[in-house]
């Protein structure tokens, strides 16, 4: 764990998000997007400990904690648990709200969105966190700028897919 | 199957994930999963080349393996064709996949800097996103070199696309992060501070990252973002919601962006410009006024973005700590928060006011809800929340209400969550002692601090009140008495009972006038807990006992039964066996006068930080803890107990060996004397208690090893001169230059040995990177082995820190072992060789013997090579007690009556190493009037006698 801790420190001034995981209830990593370099152990061992954590809060408990130097915000949405990590400066209720944008984006593309769909379409679960959120800083908030990139990239896939049949 | 799937969906894909779901168990998945890594595998590898379509999506069925958790070590070469096809949809999970699963595999790195380049040039924007995108979330140092100067050209230029640009903008920012040493500041620095003024929100929020964390990096640069982003925030509150479109969130304009150029102006102190400041402070003032209108919407959303931008104001206000009528208003309003029914706000609102209560302006308005915190301790359902709150309670803090906030936690404490009352025990600890005002309650507080959570009462934690007691004469007697009294409680913690011997053993004579607490009283009661203690705990009272012979001569006789019982001289353990012995013979031996010098009263230990405080931050990180010694303790003036610190200061660093007799070969006051290698360690509470402010060791720095390795012995000049001082004895100073102090304290037994290398820092400076190691020379490396244990990369100013060197012997030796110090004492690299006072002699075990024993050895002793005489000129007086110390220090017996001459000396000893004994006899002729000796030593070994001859000759 010292080593763990120490990686984590070197990065812990310079960022701002630094990793977001969607789990489910039964433990189950649904996403995982890293801002820092560390290993696949360390990304394992965070994440057991981290899931592990966050489910044992009770429902009605702060949607923050501290954890090793790092607060998490995290928020359950249906079966999903949204989880961040941000630096101690940071703000946690704007990170809040990234979540929750985050859920408005994915509930508009797929269209009332649910964990089935992350489940088999996580490419685009990727792409659209990509669009909002770069190197853990919001990158596009605008609902509508973000949906009219995917789905123009959605237009060039449906044309080569077209051509693929062809 | 899931009903939506958008764009171009892969079937193969989607069959294979529905699989892994319908797998009943771990091993039917990887089952599963191994059948399909052989069939791409074989796809892969086969003849027929595949198309696009297929590649993807093999591709993508890896990723998936691998997001389940699967290692994945194939497939990277596909990927990396994928980049360059010129299907979107292709080069997209191709890039992809390089994202989540790139390793700085050099071959394949070159090809994916091309396929980047290649997309970055190509002008589509789409394309250059996606690589742009790649480069953001790889984010590697090889990348940074191929991109970190093309990105900022991209950034600038007149016609790049919006959406480019902030990912351009992002892009840059992750490579200034992991090299920042790669990233050029130009010419482009200016314009990308303009961008700040673009009209594309989305722009502008994306920049704003970017120009923080350059400005963090090089604030003067980026100066001209100031008055930019006072302008664009100022343009953003005072907007209607609808004004900005999309950028409202919940009918708060671009809260993202508030947030961010808030967090920008915390780069900088309060503009000096006056028309500035005073639009900031408009802007801030808008913002608390916002924060106090009625909601716009009853959605949690809208509370959360308003707040997140009233709480990022705040932190400026607290960041600029210069209006105070700002940070008075912020006080009162994050007051309000703390009783909403949101448990998220009274979390964030109790940890602001943390940051608040260190600002000499806003002190007393935090201090003014001491009353609600108290009441959140007892009432949040939240463990975090109240987490909050203790650590508010302790911000607030002052001499003030230092008395009921430490009541308050200590009444906490009796029924806090597990995992934080630790932290607690240490809060009030500092508190207690910061605050105190009579030391009186400050032993009051601890003991109950003992009472009520012994279990989570740390070393450092009774270390420091004992220290405090030892330097503090007007709180003796009270502590004694109090730790009396404490100690009648049935089940008293054995933490207790260590404070309680140790104070005993130095100031029960404090409280021995009283009957009720006679020394015979204070014996039984202590004596009666010693059965149900630990190892430690059973030694620290052993050593209290020896003490208590020495305070109080009328208990001499009932401690002496104490330490004779079996129980003791022959306890299982060889440590608490040895102190019993040791303790026991000194009893009996030693005149009360020697008895006095030797178990003489603690000296004051040097003041410097607190070690508890050093812990707490060491537990929370040095800036999660609000500072409670910053300057607004001038302001209430709680400087009071800073007294003893002045007058200790004084004296240079203490060490180890100043604080022990030296002279006397086994100083028997503090220290356990001889233990087996086995059993010594941190758990000897005398030991640790004189080194109470070195911090733990921490892990060797590797590369520090390295190199002292290979540069010092070759090329610093060994320091012997205090070598021949240690022959004779075993503890003292061996080094001492201006800057450093090094003290050894050494026990041997048998074949092993231990030595305590104290390093004291004379300088008020800290030194760095320090480092020591021990080399043997190469006839020295099969005799003689010396483990190192590693040493604290960093001593500070006055400090001291410890090394264990473990030796083992393994064969008789004639060499000694180099001790090799490297540290940095501003800037300057230090090195420094010692020859380490490691002898043949120090593996002496003593012999008792008769006279006719010995007679017959020495005959059997009787070969020409075994025999080594030496004839040589006194250096010394010739005085027959100093002389006798001086054998006895060498090791071996002195055997009285075997010489017919009374005035020569006889000796004998076993010296062990692991492969043999050797048996050793000395004789020592004092020729007076000719002030010359002569000196006849006889071994089975020639190497044996000649070593030990050279040795002992040098001493008289």
């Amino acid at each position: 764990s010292f080593t763990t801790h120490c990686e984590i420190r070197t990065y812990h001034r310079m960022c701002g998000m630094q990793f977001m995981l969607l789990f489910s209830r039964q433990g189950k990593l649904r996403l995982q997007k890293w801002y820092v370099p560390l290993s696949d152990k360390e990304k394992k061992k965070i994440t057991r400990e981290l899931v592990q954590t966050v489910l044992a809060r009770k429902p009605k408990m702060c949607s923050f904690l501290e954890w090793r130097d790092l607060k998490i915000v995290y928020k359950r949405y249906a079966s999903l648990y949204f989880c961040c990590a941000i630096e101690d400066q940071d703000n946690e209720l704007i990170t809040l709200e990234i979540i929750h944008r985050y859920v408005e984006l994915l509930d508009k593309y797929f269209g009332s969105v649910c964990e089935l769909d992350i489940i088999f379409n996580f490419e685009k679960a990727y792409f659209i966190l990509d669009e909002f959120l770069l190197g853990g800083e919001a990158q596009e908030t605008s609902k509508k700028n973000v949906l009219k990139a995917i789905e123009q990239a959605d237009l060039l896939q449906e044309v080569s897919h077209v051509k693929n049949c062809e | 199957m899931p009903a939506v799937s958008k764009g171009d969906g892969m079937r193969g894909l989607a069959v294979f994930i529905s699989d892994i779901r319908n797998c009943k168990s771990k091993e039917a998945e990887i089952k599963r999963i191994n059948k399909e890594l052989a069939n791409i595998r074989s796809k892969f590898k086969g003849d027929k080349a595949l198309d696009g379509y297929s590649k993807k999506k093999y591709v993508c069925k890896l990723l998936f393996i691998f997001l389940l958790g699967h290692d994945i070590d194939f497939g990277h070469m596909e990927a990396v064709n994928l980049l360059s096809s010129n299907k979107y949809t292709e080069k997209q999970i191709g890039y992809l996949f390089i994202s989540v699963l790139v390793n700085s595999n050099s071959d394949l790195i070159r090809l994916i800097n091309n396929a980047i380049k290649n997309d970055l040039n190509s002008r589509n924007p789409t394309f250059m996103n996606l690589a742009l995108h790649c480069i953001a979330n790889v984010g590697s140092r090889e990348m940074a070199e191929a991109f970190a100067s093309e990105i900022p050209r991209i950034l600038v230029a007149g016609d790049t696309m919006d959406s480019v640009k902030q990912s351009a903008a992002l892009c840059l920012l992750r490579l200034n992060r992991t090299s920042p040493d790669l990233v050029p500041m130009g010419e482009w620095t200016a314009r990308v501070v303009h961008l700040l003024n673009d009209q594309h929100l989305g722009v502008v929020t994306a920049a704003t990252s970017l120009i923080t964390t350059l400005a963090q990096k090089s604030p003067d640069d980026f100066k001209t973002s100031i008055s930019l982003a006072v302008a664009r925030l100022s343009r953003i509150v005072t907007s209607a919601c609808i004004d900005l479109q999309d950028y409202t969130y919940y009918f708060v304009a671009a809260p993202w962006l508030s947030v961010k150029l808030l967090r920008l102006l915390q780069c900088y102190p309060p503009p000096e410009d006056a028309a500035l400041r005073s639009r900031l402070t408009e802007c801030l003032e808008t913002i608390l006024n916002k924060a106090q209108e009625p909601p716009k919407s009853k959605k949690v959303q809208h509370s959360n973005a308003k707040n997140a931008v009233l709480f990022e104001a705040i932190s400026l206000i607290i960041h600029h700590d210069s209006e105070p009528t700002l940070l008075v208003r912020a006080c009162n309003q994050l007051g309000q928060f703390l009783q909403h029914r949101e448990t998220n706000l009274r979390y964030l609102a109790l940890e602001s006011m943390c940051t608040l209560a260190s600002s000499e302006f806003s002190h007393e308005a935090v201090k003014t809800h001491i009353e609600t915190v108290i009441n959140a301790l007892k009432t949040e359902r939240d463990v975090s929340v109240r987490q909050r709150a203790v650590d508010l309670l302790y911000a607030m803090c002052d001499r003030s209400n230092a008395k009921q906030i430490v009541a308050e936690m200590l009444s906490y404490l009796e029924t806090a969550d597990y995992s934080i009352r630790e932290e607690i025990v240490l809060k009030v600890a500092i508190l207690a002692e910061k605050y105190a005002v009579d030391y009186t309650w400050y032993v009051d507080t601890i003991l109950n601090l003992i009472r009520i959570a012994g279990d989570y009462v740390s070393e450092e934690v009774w270390y420091r009140v004992i220290q405090i007691v030892i330097n503090r004469d007007d709180v003796q007697g009270y502590a004694a008495k109090t730790v009396f009294e404490a100690l009648h409680a049935p089940a008293c913690h054995e933490n207790l009972v260590k404070v309680g011997g140790y104070i005993l053993g130095e100031f029960g004579n404090l409280i021995a006038g009283d009957s009720r607490s006679s020394p015979l009283v204070q014996f039984n009661l202590l004596h009666s807990k010693f059965h149900l203690c630990s190892v430690p705990t059973r030694a620290l009272l052993l050593s209290a006992y020896i003490k208590f012979i020495n305070l109080f001569p009328e208990v001499k006789a009932t401690i002496q039964d104490v330490l004779r019982s079996d129980s003791q001289l022959r306890n299982a353990d060889v440590e608490l066996q040895q102190r019993a012995v040791e303790y026991l013979r000194l009893s009996c031996i030693a005149s009360t006068d020697i008895l006095a010098t030797v178990l003489e009263e603690m000296p004051p230990f040097p003041e410097r930080e607190s070690s508890i405080l050093a812990k707490l931050k060491k537990k929370k990180g040095p800036g999660n803890l609000p500072d409670i010694d910053d300057s607004r303790r001038n302001v209430n003036g709680n400087t009071e107990h800073h007294e003893p610190t002045e007058t200790t200061n004084k004296s240079p660093p203490s060490l180890m060996a100043d604080l022990l007799p030296t002279n006397r070969p086994r100083p028997a006051s503090s220290s356990p004397i001889m233990l087996s290698a086995g059993t010594m360690g941190s758990s000897h509470p005398f030991t640790d208690l004189l080194n109470l402010n070195s911090p733990p060791a921490a892990a060797p720095s590797l590369l520090v090893d390295v190199f002292s390795d290979l540069s010092a012995p070759a090329s610093v000049e060994v320091s012997e001169d205090n070598f021949s001082r240690f022959v004779c004895k075993n503890n003292g100073v061996l080094y001492e230059n201006q800057l450093l102090q090094i003290g050894l304290k050494s026990e041997y037994r048998q074949n092993l040995g231990r030595m305590y290398v104290f390093y004291g820092n004379k300088t008020s400076t800290q030194f760095l990177s320090f480092s020591s190691s021990v080399t043997n020379g190469d006839a020295l490396k099969g005799q003689l082995i010396v483990h190192a244990k590693s040493v604290d990369p960093v001593i500070d100013g006055g400090a001291q820190v410890q090394q264990i060197l473990n030796m083992e012997c393994v064969s008789d030796f004639t060499d000694a072992p180099v001790l090799n110090i490297q540290f940095r004492y501003g800037g300057a690299l230090q090195n420094i060789a010692v020859k380490l006072p490691v002898m043949l002699n120090k593996f002496f075990q003593p012999t008792e013997m008769t006279s006719q024993d010995f007679f017959q050895r020495w005959k059997q002793l009787g070969a020409p090579q075994q025999e080594v005489q030496k004839i040589f000129k006194s250096q010394h007086p010739m005085d027959t007690d100093v002389t006798k110390a001086k054998i006895l220090g060498f090791g071996v017996a002195l055997l009285d009556g075997v010489d017919p001459n009374p005035a020569n000396f006889v000796g004998a000893g076993v010296i062990h190493t692991k492969d043999t004994q050797v048996g050793c006899l000395l004789r020592l002729e004092p020729n007076t009037q000719a002030e010359m000796y002569r000196l006849t030593l006889r071994t089975s070994r020639d190497s044996v006698s000649q070593r030990l001859c050279d040795l002992l000759s040098e001493q008289f």
